[in-house]
């Protein structure tokens, strides 16, 4: 009876997936419930941010870049996610205070379910924009799709580590949340989301500064998705034909994905301290 | 087996009061020197809770009771010392289990008692119980946020007892809901108890400590005072409210005599008449009582007879001291020690409190009473009862 009554009180303090499962349910629930459309809404601004660009680079801003709506979306939805977990991690504690100061549960669980809040969005909407690839872009659907596979578990590990972190610190520093908006507005500029790799390799490879480019873990997963999804390195453009991917093969991508899976690790794991050494005092400063 | 439910050793909690918090980065650099003030909520708090037991935690406002309980309930962490828990709490802390108001009462439940560690497969076989037991079935998919409190709480306390926890912890919380619903929580306390879980219990209400709960801890500025019998305990804590001298035990009654009562200054328990005070004692020891009396003046002063009532729980009287002339203080104004000696302590184990009453020697009309809840420590093995009685024991074969 001793060891059954340990092992409950295991369970109660162990990091459960059903738990996980469950509080991403009560998130996407309180948000969506009470709105018709309800999920319909978080598929509708990729959605119009597709048409958008669609329209705007293909007839209006020719900006030479073929096909840039599928670009721009490649980079831009990991980057969404990222953002997303950052920002709702950020908030995952604090918004939960009610029951991180009633209920005796692992509370690293809540920045994990705004990383699994921003993975179900993400999921939804990439499934639309595959939809829009099986219409318009069908070169997406080859061989080089593998690549999403290590580019996301980089990100989910990256999307994390920073949730975690960032929701231990704003519970004591409130202000981290506004840092964090900042942050994430300038940080996306850091990603060749927009631009083409093209500019990144004319101002940093003379310089041998390169490599210093994908220490941001980001920009290997958003290079490698490009990579995956838009597919073609080398595109004419108005300036005459441009490689606009990082590399033509893949080996290099797998090579910043290494290097951006060891720099995400670190950040987990310096999260992961942060958030063990300031839990203890959650219940108290919320 | 022999292992504590939950076991706190020398916990202490140290909150730091900031004059004006530093909530932001900002406010960290530029306070950066800015002395905080300590407020310790609990110091130096060793408790052992065994399997089965039911204790309560009883305390004046502030005194840390709810501290205590969220440090035992992994809630807060302790500054210093070590808080072990061994099984699946459950814990209804100030009137809420953490419910989200959004959500439907149903997907409370559930996200509820997967905090708490259950599967869904757990949850599903007990939802009906728990609806059934918070009275709540026709507004459990209504949204949390339109209960009343009462609901909110009925359908707190029905996932706890439901989640099947092997300790209870439990604040405050059956003030809240109607009578009807107290007596259910009550029954399910009972049955818990029967069922031999742990139960910890927070309340105001020392009639309902004393009624349900076979240990008490009084706290009194994040101290222990007291851990024993729940009815020193409310002894005990009677004492600390009704005065803020903590030395200060006694409460006297004085009765009004315009012949001149008395008053009972107090009362000095030792091994011998004007020993060291001491409250330890163990069986065959020598006990010594010293109470002090002052003869009051008046028309016609009086002198009285005092008498000495060692009190068990429920108030039992355990023996009586001062009758037939002995301990008589005589009819002259003036202060007295009057020392009742006990050469040779029975046997006798447990904690007592005593009461001292000064009576006119000739009608018995009291004159003056006074209860002390210093206790009275009688050492030895409990689990043998509070008599060391002697006895044989023959077995004979009855059928033939």
């Amino acid at each position: 009876m001793t060891v059954a009554a340990a092992e409950r009180g295991t369970a109660q303090s162990r990091l459960r997936w059903e738990l996980l499962a469950n509080l991403v349910r009560k998130d996407l629930k309180v948000k969506y419930q009470s709105s018709a459309l309800g999920f319909i809404w978080s598929l509708a601004t990729p959605l119009l941010l597709l048409t958008v660009y669609y329209l705007v680079f293909g007839f209006i801003l020719r900006n030479g870049v073929p096909n840039f709506a599928v670009y721009l979306m490649a980079g831009l939805l990991p980057w969404n996610a990222f953002s997303t977990a950052a920002v709702y991690g950020c908030g995952s504690v604090v918004a939960n205070a009610n029951l991180v100061k009633k209920v005796r549960f692992p509370t690293s669980v809540l920045p994990l379910s705004a990383v699994g809040y921003a993975a179900v969005h993400f999921v939804l909407q990439m499934g639309v924009f595959f939809a829009f690839l099986a219409l318009f872009h069908r070169k997406a659907f080859g061989p080089q799709l593998v690549l999403l596979l290590p580019a996301t578990l980089v990100l989910i590990v990256f999307a994390s580590g920073v949730a975690i972190l960032v929701a231990a610190l704003t519970v004591r520093y409130r202000d981290v949340q506004h840092l964090l908006e900042v942050l994430l507005l300038a940080w996306f500029w850091l990603n060749p989301v927009i631009y083409g790799m093209q500019l990144v390799r004319a101002q940093l490879l003379p310089r041998g500064a390169y490599w210093a480019y994908f220490l941001n873990p980001m920009a290997g997963v958003v290079t490698a998705y490009q990579r995956a999804l838009y597919v073609t390195p080398d595109v004419p453009t108005v300036v005459g034909p441009q490689q606009v991917l990082a590399y033509h093969g893949y080996g290099g991508y797998l090579l910043q994905l290494g290097v951006g899976m060891a720099v995400s690790l670190v950040t987990l794991a310096v999260a992961v301290v942060v958030f063990k050494r300031m839990r203890g005092d959650f219940a108290e400063e919320l | 087996m022999g292992q504590p439910a939950i076991s706190a050793r020398e916990v202490s909690k140290r909150f730091l009061i900031h004059r004006k918090r530093a909530t932001s980065l900002k406010e960290r650099f530029i306070n950066r020197g800015a002395q905080a003030e300590e407020f310790w909520a609990v110091r130096d708090l060793s408790l052992d809770v065994e399997p089965g037991e039911t204790v309560g935690l009883v305390g004046a406002n502030g005194s840390g009771k709810s501290t205590t309980l969220k440090l035992l309930a992994g809630i807060l962490q302790p500054t210093s010392g070590t808080v072990t828990v061994n099984g699946r709490i459950a814990s209804l802390l100030e009137l809420g289990a953490g419910f989200n108001g959004e959500l439907s009462g149903r997907d409370n439940v559930y996200l509820n008692a997967s905090l708490l560690g259950l599967s869904r497969k757990e949850v599903d076989r007990h939802f009906d119980d728990i609806v059934a037991f918070s009275e709540l079935a026709p507004f459990i998919d209504n949204q949390v946020k339109n209960y009343s409190s009462g609901m909110y709480v009925r359908l707190g306390f029905a996932v706890a007892v439901h989640i099947d926890p092997d300790i209870l912890l439990v604040d405050e919380v059956l003030a809240v809901g109607d009578e009807a619903f107290q007596r259910k929580c009550l029954d399910k306390i009972e049955q818990f108890q029967r069922d031999g879980r742990t139960i910890l219990f927070v309340s105001h209400s020392l009639e309902l400590v004393e009624q349900i709960c076979s240990r008490s801890v009084v706290l009194d500025h994040g101290r222990v005072r007291y851990i024993g019998e729940p009815e020193f305990a409310t002894g005990t804590l009677r004492g600390i409210l009704g005065t803020d001298k903590p030395r200060e035990t006694a409460v006297p009654t004085i009765v009004d005599d315009p012949r001149g009562g008395a008053y009972i200054h107090g009362a000095t328990v030792s091994d011998r008449p004007g020993g060291e005070p001491r409250s330890d004692f163990f069986g065959g020891e020598p006990l010594s009582v010293r109470v002090e009396v002052e003869v009051l003046d008046g028309t016609d002063p009086i002198g009285g007879q005092v008498t000495l009532i060692v009190l068990g729980a429920g108030d039992i009287p355990i023996w009586v001291m001062g009758q037939d002339g002995r301990g008589v203080v005589p009819p002259v104004p003036g202060r007295y020690h009057v020392d009742f000696v006990v050469p040779e302590l029975p046997p006798v184990v447990g904690s007592f409190i005593f009461a001292v009453s000064v009576n006119d020697p000739d009608t018995d009309d009291v004159l003056a009473h006074a209860r002390f809840y210093e206790t009275l420590h009688f050492k030895g093995n409990t689990n043998l009862g509070i008599v060391d009685v002697r006895y044989t024991a023959e077995t004979w074969r009855a059928d033939g």
